[in-house]
């Protein structure tokens, strides 16, 4: 039953073996690559803390089988920077300090970066409609979308 | 407001400029050491009452602070950071802190009640200052010179001309002390690093994936379980088919006792698959409230205390002689605390002893409570914090613990416990159904001349504890649900001369109780503040002056003075104007949190939609004062997330149920608030440095509800008295209004 994956993230190409064409591709990353950046919140599609780039795509990984993303390029949180060498919106988050316990981050930085690749000079509400199904619990909201706008500015 | 980066070098430089207010200083600090990682410090102290138990200085002149109180998300890892750098005259860089673990750190209480600075970081700050002391008196020894000539700074003592680093002062001695509560403290007018908005140690790490959550944490051959839960709350367990499950790759067992049933696997997407293969057959359970009449339900349940908590002169007969006296009934619905990242933990057992890592806000306690239920000695159990996802209160962190201590124990391996969405929105324990009851009379110089409330809340056993749910199951050893101190906070601080505030406690909750942001503070202080408001109506006062008629305290005076300059409030009297469809009101809303500490005012604007009902938050203003302020950018940050968080509760959230179980377990039947709607936040902080700390963060969620529900009245000249305020609930209080 179980076959064999070719995925490429952040660049690199790893082999991934699993039991189930179904298993949404969260779980490859998070356990067979051990990433820390997609995250599991919900698992149903409802709050984004899985986020991650499909093919230049935000799409929540969560809701994506591991069959479907064999062989496309797969970018993370990680693949955009590290704490060494901060990608610009990553640096804004740190710059606005931008979280609290953090957990939502992961889908906050990934969707408003598939943001910004299209759109350059955001205004206040294009961020806030960007993220509107991206959930927060803690409250970052209003940190999030400074450094949002920060981030385009930097990149612009 | 845009944040200048001082990298540590540039700190020491500027670090005594003046008005560096709203800078936010970065460092490269020191890895932080995993707690899970660290071999166990043997023989360590974790007395409260000693240095060494909160303070290890090494070798490399380096420091370990060991803090019983954890970081929720908060950024208190930061903050203890700070204060014990500042205390110890430490660079910041050389400071690293190991949180909530039971071997090595003391057992400062659960972290709860914004207590965590107030009081956790004061026990360190008195041990650092102990410390320093000590240091400070060898130095002097070793340079035979008097105590008072050695200075420390950046972990050294010195004597004008010779230094020498703390780590060489103890290399004979150690720093085995205890507490002196007497040792001086650095004057405040001497602070580099406390006051400072020092950026959150944690932060890169989390915005770059590299931060390591309890959702993170893998152990060597560490098993995967999911737990599968009753049909109904207390349904019993009468029979398992896991013939599908046991034919999934990877499966491992079935793991059933009582009414508690797990599946465990080799693989994650094995065990979901499993605990969707499962065939579990429940008893038919419905003793549920039905859910529309849950407040008759809460009305009638037998109260098995009742306590006054203020009693001055006679309300009773002032309110029977007044013609015009109000009664109100207000009601908040239940909560759940919605971590965005479900309950997680892992569990190893080895030699009979037992290790436990999760996200519990109270390892220690936990710690007790799976001894208690796997019948083991207090000391054959380890329980490790590690960051998960923000819990605000008791969520299901130590039910996961205890789920997969009793699932590692039965399959003898480690096992990682993660729960799915609808295990955290279905089984975390709830803040619960609170009923209040108001009444009060106006005199005719338009002060109050009465005030009577009575709270119907659940009862609080002894033990500060809540149930483990898998113990409950399991039908193992466990105690009681405990909701907090949910009683706090109805008694009011305003100048009345007759005043009677009691609490009724209830015998019964229908779910699973405990305490969460604001416990009871927040449910008490809609009640009081939105009848605060209707008083000052009926006495036509402007809502702000007529508070500050009823209150002689200079601080909090000052809190609601400064909340009204900084909204520019305007004095009003009566709702605005009802024209249009979309109309705007203003509403203001104090406390002196539980009559002891933190002052917030608060001010909310709203507008509201006549045709649908729905209430926007625009914008928020708040004036807060808990004495002296460790990091402001931090503080700003918590005020920020308590303010948008709880105008979600108070919108948005109710826990829905049917007979059975609860039906609210996802994100589209519980909503919270999303960007579209968050507002816009204006802060005004009161520092006072050379007061003590007290806690930030959830005094400002309490006044949340009320300042809303007091601008919707002044928009619309309707009083909601039931959260969440619904667009039905708007409607529906529009149509008996007018
Ligand atoms: S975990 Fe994927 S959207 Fe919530
Ligand atoms: S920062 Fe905690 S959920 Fe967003």
């Amino acid at each position: 039953m179980s076959q064999t994956y070719t995925l490429k993230v952040n660049g690199a190409t790893h082999t991934v073996t699993a039991d189930d064409p179904k298993m949404p591709l969260l779980y490859a990353l998070r356990n067979d690559l051990a990433l820390r950046g997609p995250r599991f919140g919900c698992g149903l599609g409802q709050c984004g803390a899985c986020t991650v780039h499909l093919e230049g795509v935000a799409v929540r990984s969560c809701s994506v089988p591991i069959s479907d993303a064999a062989g496309k390029s797969i970018t993370t949180l990680e693949g955009l920077g590290s704490p060494e060498h901060l990608h610009p919106i990553q640096q804004a988050f740190v710059d606005e300090q931008a979280a609290q316990c953090g957990y939502c981050i992961n889908g906050m930085i990934m969707q408003a970066k598939a943001l910004l690749d299209h759109n350059q000079h955001p205004s206040e509400q294009d961020i806030r409609d960007a993220l509107a199904l991206n959930l927060c619990r803690c409250g970052t909201h209003a940190r999030i979308i400074r450094a949002v706008q920060r981030a385009a500015a930097a990149l612009a | 407001m845009t944040h200048d980066i001082l990298t540590h070098e540039r700190l020491t430089r500027r670090a005594f400029l003046k008005g560096a207010g709203s800078l936010v200083v970065t460092f490269t600090f020191l890895p932080q050491r995993s707690s899970a990682a660290d071999a166990a410090a043997p023989g360590k102290s974790v007395a409260t009452n000693a240095v060494d138990g909160f303070i290890e200085i090494h070798p490399d002149n380096t420091v370990t602070i060991y803090s019983g109180k954890v970081d929720l998300g908060t950024g208190v890892r930061t903050a203890i950071t700070q204060i014990a750098s500042e205390e110890l005259d430490m660079p910041l860089t050389a400071v690293s802190v190991i949180q909530g673990d039971t071997l090595t750190t003391p057992d400062q209480g659960v972290t709860f009640g914004s207590l965590s600075i107030q009081v956790g970081g004061m026990q360190i700050r008195q041990a650092c200052a102990t410390a320093r002391a000590v240091l400070v008196q060898r130095a002097a020894e070793r340079f035979k010179v008097p105590a008072s000539v050695i200075k420390t700074h950046e972990g050294q003592c010195w004597n004008g001309s010779e230094r020498v680093p703390y780590a060489t002062l103890i290399e004979t001695e150690g720093l085995i002390l205890k507490v002196d509560p007497k040792a001086l403290l650095k004057a405040p007018a001497d602070y580099v690093i406390v006051g400072r908005s020092v950026a959150r140690l944690d932060i890169p790490g989390k915005v770059t994936g590299r931060f390591e959550y309890m959702q993170d944490f893998r152990l060597p051959g560490m098993l995967h379980a999911r737990v599968i839960r009753p049909a109904g709350v207390h349904a019993e367990l009468l029979s398992v088919d896991d013939s599908a499950a046991r034919k999934l790759p990877g499966f491992v067992a079935t793991v059933r006792e009582g009414n508690f049933l797990a599946v465990v696997s080799r693989t994650e997407w094995g065990a979901i698959q499993a605990s969707q293969a499962i065939r579990p057959v429940w008893s038919d359970w419905q003793g549920l409230p039905e859910q529309d009449k849950l407040w008759a339900y809460v009305r009638n349940t037998a109260v098995s205390k009742s306590e006054d908590l203020q009693k001055v002169g006679d309300p009773a007969a002032v309110l029977q002689q007044s013609p015009k006296a109000l009664r109100a009934t207000y009601d908040f619905a239940i909560h759940t605390h919605g971590s965005i990242g479900p309950s997680c933990a892992v569990a190893e057992w080895k030699d009979g002893k037992l290790t436990c890592w999760s996200a519990s806000q109270q390892t220690h306690l936990l710690r007790k409570q799976l001894a208690q239920m796997m019948k083991v000695p207090d000391a054959d159990v380890r329980c490790i914090y590690i960051d998960g996802s923000g819990c605000y209160g008791r969520n299901g962190h130590e039910d996961a613990a205890a789920d997969a201590v009793l699932i590692a124990k039965v399959v003898n391996q480690p096992v990682r416990v993660q729960w799915m969405r609808a295990d955290e929105h279905g089984w975390d324990p709830k803040g619960p159904p609170t009923l209040l009851d108001f009444a009060g009379a106006v005199d005719e110089t338009g002060h109050i001349a009465a005030w009577s409330s009575q709270a119907y809340i659940p009862q609080r056993p002894a033990q500060v504890s809540v149930t483990l749910l898998t113990a409950d199951l399991a039908n193992m050893p466990h105690e009681d649900a405990h909701p907090g101190n949910v009683h706090q906070a109805l008694a009011i601080g305003y100048q009345v001369p007759n005043l009677k505030t009691t609490v009724h406690s209830l015998s019964h909750t229908p779910f699973r109780a405990s305490w969460i942001r604001a416990p009871g503070r927040m449910q008490n202080t809609f009640g009081n503040e939105s009848f605060m408001d209707e008083l000052a109506h009926a006495a036509g006062g402007d809502p702000v002056a007529f508070r500050l008629s009823h209150l002689n305290d200079a601080r909090g005076r000052e809190c609601l003075e400064r909340v009204a300059r900084l909204a520019q409030w305007q004095p009003r009297t009566t709702p605005a104007s009802t024209e249009g469809d979309v109309v705007r009101g203003r509403g203001v809303s104090y406390i002196k949190y539980e009559l002891v500490r933190t002052y917030v005012a608060v001010v909310a604007d709203v507008e509201v939609h006549r045709k649908t009902g729905k209430i926007r938050v625009t914008h928020f203003y708040v004036a807060h004062d808990c004495g002296q302020i460790i990091n402001p950018d931090g503080l700003k940050n918590q005020l920020e997330g308590n303010i948008i968080q709880t105008i979600s509760r108070t919108l948005l959230e109710e826990i829905k149920f049917d007979r059975s179980h609860i039906t609210s377990l996802d994100w589209k039947s519980y909503p919270i608030l999303t960007f579209p709607e968050v507002p816009t936040i204006a802060m005004d902080l009161i520092d006072r440095p050379n007061e003590k700390p007290w806690g930030a963060g959830e005094p400002t969620a309490s006044v949340v509800p009320s300042a809303i529900g007091n601008a919707v009245y002044d928009a619309l000249g309707v009083r909601l008295r039931s959260v969440p305020f619904t667009p039905q609930k708007v409607m529906q209080a529009m149509r008996t209004t007018i």
